[in-house]
């Protein structure tokens, strides 16, 4: 199967923290307006440290994986340190989409953000790396760097 | 590892009987058939023979046959030639939402040169009105073109009836019958169609090779332009063993359509069954008795069909979806949004289509593993039916 490196495989067939946490701190919920997937990953923070992230996703492989993947580079991350993770740097974790999947690679990056910005609404706090994100908006405002790799 | 493939609407392997009468045409018989000598008169011949094969299986005769290189290369034919030899009469073409890429991308490229194009729309069943057609023909219009099958849901056209409406306006007719060849009886004379294209590797035949038949009498354009081949109407020296081994598939599936036909829709009906009582919240697509025997295309809710592809595979089960993951354009299937399905449904689309080498074993293996797959999915999957979208 040549579609998605072995990596991406791994994620997708063994996806890790599936699930919806029961009283998270932030959740967030994102539809991709590309094609249709739907994606929600919630977080428990402790002095300002995500210490757990679930997701779950209604999407292709990619998405899966990407979401998978995403939660576990946001666990033990500052908010700040999470906030920086962006759709690129999941891709890179991953070794790679193909071109015409990236766009499922964004979709994590906003869930992400999401859950923060909905945690930064509850506890009355202020993240930089939140300066104009809409959680509502369609668009992803971030590095598509153009569906290439 | 168990392999079960079921994307018979997809392509078909070739059957072995159809190998062994191609074999002798690449290194041994290889003449060119527009040669005077033996050699070349004898390719000439087995072409005539291949062409004579497929003319009784849809009840044409042989000077009705003409080879091309697909399916496809027919559909552009039929298309683009019976409108330029009608440009005089009128630039107006009727067809419908749910055709194959190669009629629809056939006649945006003559929207692109002038004319005017109607894509009929379908019931919720997939079926194109009587009465839609009548009333989208004008007298501008210059050819009908409605596919016999449907390749996605395997819903059949009423074409006989749609066809005796366009001809009382005195309108071409040219049906796409790639899916319907071999699976249905065909008997182009009591269609009544003018057109109609087929493809060898649907069939159990090899890729490369389709024909297009044309009713005698009927005028339409050359689209291949250079040699005398295929009586003047087609160029291009013939792709002989593909021709062969097409006029052998036709052969085999003229002897074995009636136990083919029964054989595929009750396995068609045993897998349906299955799905729908093994597995909760799904739904067929399309109407379930007019179809294509051997297609089953289900909407599987709250998941996404390319993830649902990609686990089969690793279960070693080949089958086809129609989610906007998993297309290159990241639209889903303009098939079933024709039928007014939501792309949330459309996403979890699956379509299973079985063929002459299904086994029942094939089918409960499939149906299991399946389940356990729609269980997995939609463990991950942030929609549901209590949480809804
Ligand atoms: S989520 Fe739809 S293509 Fe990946």
């Amino acid at each position: 199967m040549a579609m998605y490196n072995d990596k991406v495989m791994e994620y997708f067939l063994h996806p890790r923290n599936v699930g919806e946490i029961e009283d998270a701190d932030g959740t967030g919920k994102y539809g991709s307006p590309v094609c249709g997937d739907m994606m929600s990953i919630s977080i428990k923070v402790d002095d300002d440290r995500i210490t757990d992230a679930k997701f779950k996703t209604f999407g292709c492989g990619s998405a899966i994986a990407s979401s998978s993947v995403a939660t576990e580079m946001m666990i033990g991350k500052t908010i700040d340190e999470a906030l920086a993770i962006t759709n690129k740097t999941i891709v890179d974790e991953l070794g790679g989409l193909p071109a015409v999947k990236i766009h499922c690679s964004v979709l994590a990056d906003h869930a992400i953000k999401s859950a923060i910005y909905d945690y930064a609404q509850k506890a009355g706090k202020h993240y930089a790396g939140l300066e104009g994100f809409d959680p509502n908006s369609d668009d992803d405002g971030h590095d598509d760097d153009g569906h290439g790799e | 590892m168990k392999q079960v493939y079921l994307d018979y609407s997809a392509t078909t392997p070739v059957k072995k009987e159809v190998l062994q009468e191609m074999l002798p045409f690449f290194s041994e018989g290889f003449g060119n058939p527009s040669s005077l000598y033996s050699p070349g008169q004898a390719s000439k011949e087995a072409i005539a023979t291949a062409r004579m094969r497929l003319a009784s299986l849809i009840g044409a005769s042989e000077r009705e046959v003409f080879f091309t290189s697909s399916g496809t290369e027919a559909d552009n034919w039929a298309i683009l030639g019976a409108c330029d030899a009608q440009s005089k009469k009128g630039k107006h073409v009727i067809t419908t939402k749910i055709e194959h890429h190669a009629v629809l991308h056939s006649c945006e490229f003559l929207e692109k040169h002038g004319y005017r194009v109607t894509y009929l729309e379908v019931g919720p069943d997939g079926v194109v009105g009587l009465k839609a057609l009548e009333d989208a023909i004008t007298d501008e219009t210059v050819l009908v073109s409605i596919m016999l099958i449907n390749n996605e849901i395997g819903t059949m056209q009423p074409v006989k009836e749609l066809c005796a409406a366009a001809h009382e306006r005195g309108i071409l007719f040219h049906t796409d019958a790639v899916q319907a060849l071999g699976n249905v009886p065909i008997d182009v004379k009591d269609l009544g169609i003018d057109l109609m294209s087929v493809s060898a590797h649907k069939i159990y035949g090899p890729k490369g090779v389709g024909a297009l038949y044309m009713k005698k009498g009927t005028r339409i354009s050359n689209y291949m332009h250079g040699g005398a081949q295929e009586g003047k109407k087609r160029a291009g020296t013939e792709n002989l063993a593909g021709i062969v081994g097409f006029g052998k598939a036709a052969a085999l599936a003229e002897g074995n359509l009636g136990e083919h036909i029964k054989r595929v829709t009750e396995l068609r009906e045993y897998l349906i069954d299955q799905v729908l009582s093994e597995i909760p919240d799904v739904f067929l697509n399309g109407n379930r008795k007019l179809r294509h025997p051997g297609n089953a295309n289900f909407t599987f809710k709250y998941i996404e069909g390319e993830a649902a592809l990609l686990l089969l595979d690793t279960k070693g089960i080949f089958v086809s979806t129609g989610s906007a993951c998993s297309s290159e354009s990241l639209e889903p299937s303009h098939v079933l949004s024709a039928l007014n399905i939501p792309a949330e449904f459309i996403h979890g689309s699956l379509r299973l289509t079985i063929g002459d080498f299904t086994t029942k074993e094939d089918i409960d293996y499939v149906v299991g593993e399946l389940a356990a797959i729609v269980v997995r999915l939609r463990e991950i999957s942030s929609v549901s039916n209590e949480k809804g979208w």
